[in-house]
């Protein structure tokens, strides 16, 4: 719809500008927070322009860890959550393919009640199953590693559901015409549903990737081990001090570091979700 | 390079029977196309041809080699799909090399071999490009180039042209028969259309309801239609069809009203007295003098096609009554082609003959043909 119409542009801008506002200005207020002295944050007056403190705050809790946080640097933090993030992203979304696959490609027994079971597991997310859960990862050893951190939350029915629905649009015809081209089924997966899943596989990525960053109370119940410290769960010790003030201008540096992983994996793959969108392929 | 045999071939899907029972020989070089209307099983025919299909009775062999139970990569076909069924992310050139790689051929054969197919379909500037950045006709073409790379016993085509516009429908049909030619491969061609069935086949098999009604060469099928059915099916407009009855002694035809139709020629004293429906082709019939009329038409629409002029309406006695005129089959007008010169108005009466040689007669019950005159 092309119209030009002044009032409406500006109503329109005005509205969207506002959105962006109320999304953007707490983000900004964390950042100017992680600039200043932690003094300036407790005053009362919450201070509008950053700080000098910026490169000594953030040196800190890279590099120096915090007593409330268990002393880790928050480095490692990073390091941490960015493998589990990583492994339970690629982890579900190489389950969940080939899982698909087997579900809308072959026919064998009882297929259907395979599909029905994954799928009745969306309704039982982690906290619900987190119980039995664990006893599981206790007595597999797999406590305080980074194999318990991911791979029980690496199943997943909702990408496999997805690329189920995904596979399905796929038409007949090309998996007939590579039948005829004497491609074996793992040919048929490696070389034309693959490829043409990429950008489906991009988005999961994206979802599944800020899932695993997120992951807050599965970390929380099997590590005790201070070294395997998520990032949330440390933004968490450090705002819950049993005495004295918490460190608001460490804590907020720690959360914008935090945001910042997420935040590149989206920009990164949102190049493939347009690829995906401009090419008209399937 | 060789032959099909379709022999008794069935399919059913649980226990609904949808090929009741097919057979069709298939020489080497040969090109049939197996034509009928949409749902009669012809598509599934095909593909049972190629493996995609389980066989449910009876046999195919492809070169003397039993292939019921063989995949379809073991067959030696290739397919050519109505939507093309090119993988939308390789090249041109990868998409007609892909089944190549995958057996395992050297590099330098498939370019070789790529690069000759190519040419042959003037898809050499083409090579490099996405199938989606090609017109429909370039499509078509790679998914020919496909086939023809792997040089199979058979090329299959279910319904190729049917996604392109009438021109390029009309370009490809020749550029397909020529190509077909010229590499004398055995090609099995499934259509609904009929103007393709006629001009490509060396002999056609027309399909109704899972049977094969007729198995011959274009014009056989044209000129003696087995079936009513196959004579509605093949020839636009339809033929005309007439409830009428061999006389007693079986020296003559007349309509069911009564008007008399033919005796010269008329030898059916095995089908004397018998209730028959008639057939005539609408170019068969051409106007003249009402005192050798067989049958008189009332216009009710004229249609000016250029080179012919098509007239239908409904048949009338010699003195202008429209009683007991029975017509059976398509449509319930009678239709007549004449030259497109001929001036012909709405509501005029044409008396007309029918061209010796030109009748059909069919079993009304079953629809079986008995004879041509």
């Amino acid at each position: 719809m092309v119209e030009n119409r002044p009032l409406l542009t500006f109503f329109q801008h005005t509205i969207l500008i506002f959105g962006v506002l109320l999304v953007v200005f707490p983000v900004y207020i964390a950042f100017v927070a992680s600039t200043h002295e932690g003094r300036a944050l407790t005053s009362g007056m919450l201070p509008l322009l950053p700080g000098n403190r910026m490169i000594e705050n953030y040196n800190t809790i890279l590099f120096g860890g915090m007593r409330q946080a268990g002393g880790v640097p928050v480095a490692l933090m990073l390091f941490n959550s960015m493998v589990m993030a990583l492994s339970i992203a690629v982890g579900k979304i190489a389950i969940s393919l080939i899982s698909a696959f087997a579900v809308v490609y072959f026919r064998f027994p009882f297929r259907m009640l395979a599909f029905w079971i994954i799928f009745i597991t969306l309704m039982l997310p982690v906290e619900v199953r987190i119980l039995p859960t664990f006893e599981v990862v206790a007595n597999l050893g797999m406590l305080n590693s980074y194999a318990g951190l991911s791979i029980p939350l690496i199943a997943s029915a909702t990408a496999t559901f997805l690329f189920r629905q995904f596979f399905l649009t796929v038409p007949d015809e090309l998996t007939e015409a590579a039948r005829i081209d004497g491609a074996t089924p793992f040919q048929f997966f490696k070389d034309i549903l693959l490829p043409l899943s990429r950008t489906n596989i991009a988005a999961i990525f994206v979802i599944m990737f800020i899932y695993g960053w997120n992951q807050y109370l599965w970390p929380l119940l099997i590590t005790t081990d201070p070294s395997f410290t998520t990032i949330v769960m440390g933004i968490q010790r450090m705002v819950t001090v049993a005495e004295g003030q918490p460190q608001w201008h460490l804590a907020m540096a720690t959360a914008t570091l935090a945001l910042l992983p997420p935040v590149l994996v989206v920009i990164v793959m949102q190049r493939l979700f347009v690829k995906g969108l401009v090419e008209t392929e399937k | 390079m060789a032959d099909i045999a379709i022999k008794n071939v069935t399919k059913s899907y649980g226990s609904t029977k949808v090929i009741h029972g097919v057979s069709i020989d298939i020489r080497d070089g040969e090109l049939i196309v197996i034509v009928g209307p949409s749902g009669c099983g012809k598509s599934t025919l095909l593909r049972m041809v190629a493996g995609l299909e389980e066989i449910t009775g009876g046999e195919v062999s492809i070169g003397g080699r039993v292939v019921n139970r063989l995949e379809p990569k073991d067959r030696d076909i290739a397919m050519v799909f109505q939507n093309y069924a090119l993988y939308p992310h390789m090249s041109v050139y990868d998409n007609m090399a892909y089944g190549l790689k995958i057996s395992g051929m050297p590099k330098a054969d498939i370019e070789t071999r790529v690069a000759k197919a190519a040419k042959m379909l003037e898809l050499s500037e083409l090579l490099q490009r996405k199938p989606r950045q090609l017109s429909g006709g370039q499509r078509q073409r790679v998914a020919m180039g496909r086939a023809i790379v792997r040089d199979p016993a058979a090329f299959l085509f279910d319904e190729p042209l049917s996604n392109l516009d009438a021109k390029l429908r009309v370009q490809m049909r020749l550029e397909i028969r020529q190509l077909q030619r010229e590499l004398g491969t055995t090609s099995l061609y499934v259509t609904h259309d009929q103007v393709e069935a006629m001009t490509l086949a060396d002999r056609l098999v027309v399909m109704n309801a899972g049977v094969a009604e007729q198995i011959a060469t274009p014009l056989e099928v044209y000129h003696h239609p087995a079936s009513i059915f196959v004579a509605s099916f093949i020839g636009s407009p339809a033929m005309n069809f007439l409830r009428g009855k061999v006389a007693d002694d079986g020296e003559s035809i007349a309509l069911s009203q009564g008007s008399p139709l033919r005796s010269e020629g008329v030898h059916l004293s095995t089908h004397a007295g018998r209730e028959v429906t008639i057939g005539m082709r609408p170019e068969h019939l051409a106007i003249v003098p009402d005192t050798q009329a067989d049958l008189r038409l009332v216009v009710r629409i004229v249609e000016t096609l250029g080179a012919d002029t098509l007239a239908h309406g409904h048949l009338v006695g010699a003195s202008g009554d429209r009683a007991g005129f029975v017509v059976d089959g398509v449509g319930s007008t009678i239709a007549v082609r004449l030259p497109g010169n001929a001036a012909i108005r709405e509501g005029e009466t044409l008396p007309l003959r029918v061209a010796d040689g030109s009748l059909h007669l069919f079993d009304p019950e079953g629809g079986k043909r008995l004879v041509d005159l």
